[in-house]
């Protein structure tokens, strides 16, 4: 638990002249389960998506396994397959089965052979409880599945570090927690996770770090019960006032 | 569409059956031996039409997606070579593109010590693919665009470059919607090759214009040459749309 995963030291973000990341500082240790929360537009998503790359930082340090991520394609190449990530819209390619979505990492990046592929990807589906649907396309599934597809996917790649952006914000609500119940499992054997979600049932049962933004800043840190009992800045009492009540 | 083709040809049988003096059918009439001999030599310039424009198309689909990538680079001067190349030809009529390549291009090689010959065939090729190009990197660049960044985001997570994001992600989701107008383009490059008939190309057009010079029967002529490209391009067209028919099924799926 005490080797670092990701650093993240005085990270700033401009669009235009818009400033989304206000000097963001936050570390992930390796094993960790992260739960990013905050009201829309306040920069969270943003966040996990400079952890991947696929946005730019301009100022500040975001470190993966101690190496600085710049645009050096010998960076750029380091992170990739090894950072993982699950987006609201599922993002699965639309022209291949299910199996093919899960086996084209691993073998265009892995270099694995098909069997090989295969064999890992009816592994992951048979972990995130869809071992039947291997040969249909995503749009035969339901969002649930879908999203499930995409988080084995994601797994396909063993990446050290798994982010999820909102993975159950684009679903219907009864399929939320099929979703939720697969990122408890992952959680429970020890996968590093960054999770940006409004699920608060979720972050008390796995998270192992709170962290709280606003306007492009971390407003508060703090392990989930001092967090959810005795929340410290009046922004985050009010945030979470909204979420929980019902 | 058959039916007005149908309609045309029997306009011109019609005209040719009246007995105005002005008409001469008797110059491509199949029944005479000069009649055919004439007709022969028309059609006999096919074979190099379909050659000039099959190659030409071919070089410009490759060209084309080759221009059209650098303008999707996230690095601005990637994307102004694009900008710079797409406006520059498309401005460029094709006529004078095709006299700057074949009376000019040959200059630039010579004075570079190079002795590369340029022909009216590779000329035209050359021409009407470069031309073409500019128009097919557009198409490339709408067919792109139109799969959404999430597609090529995810590709990315599971750790393909960029060269394998295009192949296994992006290209294969785009090239039903491009290939029906990129199918179009082909039928331009057709219509356009006529030109090549000025740098004396042995093409459609220029036997048309050598016969006509002989014989002293334009409208004859080149209402036949007209019927040729015709049939060309609604051979052309039926192709078209057995394609989009098929891309459309897909789509069902």
């Amino acid at each position: 638990m005490s080797e670092i995963a990701i650093e993240m030291i005085d990270v700033n973000k401009w669009y235009g002249t818009f400033h989304v990341l206000k000097n963001i500082n936050l570390t992930v240790q390796s094993g960790e389960k992260v739960v990013i929360c905050g009201p829309s537009g306040s920069g969270k998503s943003t966040v996990v998506r400079c952890i991947n790359r696929l946005e730019e930082h301009q100022k500040g340090i975001i470190r993966f396994e101690g190496n600085e991520l710049t645009n050096d394609p010998k960076s750029v190449a380091s992170i990739q397959g090894e950072i993982g990530m699950v987006f609201q819209q599922f993002n699965l390619f639309p022209h291949l089965s299910v199996l093919d979505n899960l086996m084209l990492g691993p073998m265009k990046s892995r270099g694995l052979s098909r069997a090989q592929a295969e064999e890992r990807a009816r592994h992951y589906l048979d972990r995130v409880r869809i071992p039947d649907q291997a040969d249909k396309r995503p749009s035969q599934l339901s969002g649930g599945q879908q999203q499930r597809v995409a988080i084995a996917r994601s797994l396909c790649m063993e990446p050290k570090v798994l982010l999820f952006d909102e993975p159950t914000s684009a679903l219907d609500p009864e399929m939320i927690s099929e979703v939720l119940d697969v990122m408890v499992e992952l959680a429970q054997d020890g996968m590093t996770m960054v999770v940006v979600t409004h699920e608060m049932g979720f972050a008390r049962k796995v998270a192992d770090k709170m962290v709280f933004m606003d306007e492009g800043e971390i407003v508060e840190q703090a392990p989930p019960t001092q967090f959810f009992e005795a929340p410290e800045t009046n922004r985050c009492k009010t945030f979470l006032g909204q979420i929980l009540q019902h | 569409m058959t039916r007005l083709f149908i309609s045309l040809l029997g306009l011109l049988a019609l005209a040719g059956c009246s007995s105005s003096a002005t008409w001469g059918w008797y110059v491509i009439d199949p029944t005479t031996p000069s009649g055919w001999t004439n007709i022969k030599f028309l059609i006999s310039g096919m074979g190099a039409t379909i050659q000039i424009s099959v190659i030409a198309a071919l070089i410009s689909i490759v060209l084309g997606l080759l221009v059209a990538l650098p303008g999707q680079s996230s690095k601005r001067g990637w994307r102004m070579v694009n900008r710079v190349y797409v406006e520059f030809i498309r401005s460029i009529p094709l006529l004078p593109m095709l006299f700057w390549v074949f009376y000019g291009l040959p200059i630039i090689f010579r004075s570079m010590g190079l002795n590369i010959p340029i022909d009216p065939f590779w000329g035209a090729i050359i021409t009407l693919a470069i031309s073409d190009s500019a128009f097919t990197a557009e198409i490339y660049r709408s067919g792109i665009q139109s799969i959404a960044r999430g597609q090529s985001e995810a590709a990315q997570t599971v750790g393909l470059n960029y060269f394998q994001t295009m192949r296994y992600v992006i290209l294969p989701q785009a090239i039903r919607r491009i290939l029906p107008p990129l199918a179009n383009q082909f039928i331009y490059i057709v219509k356009m090759s006529a030109f090549a008939s000025v740098i004396g190309m042995q093409e459609l057009t220029r036997r048309a214009n050598e016969l006509v010079v002989t014989e002293y029967r334009p409208l004859e002529l080149y209402s036949l040459l007209i019927l040729e490209y015709l049939v060309l391009v609604l051979i052309i067209s039926a192709g078209v749309r057995w394609l989009e028919r098929r891309m459309g099924s897909d789509e069902r799926r």
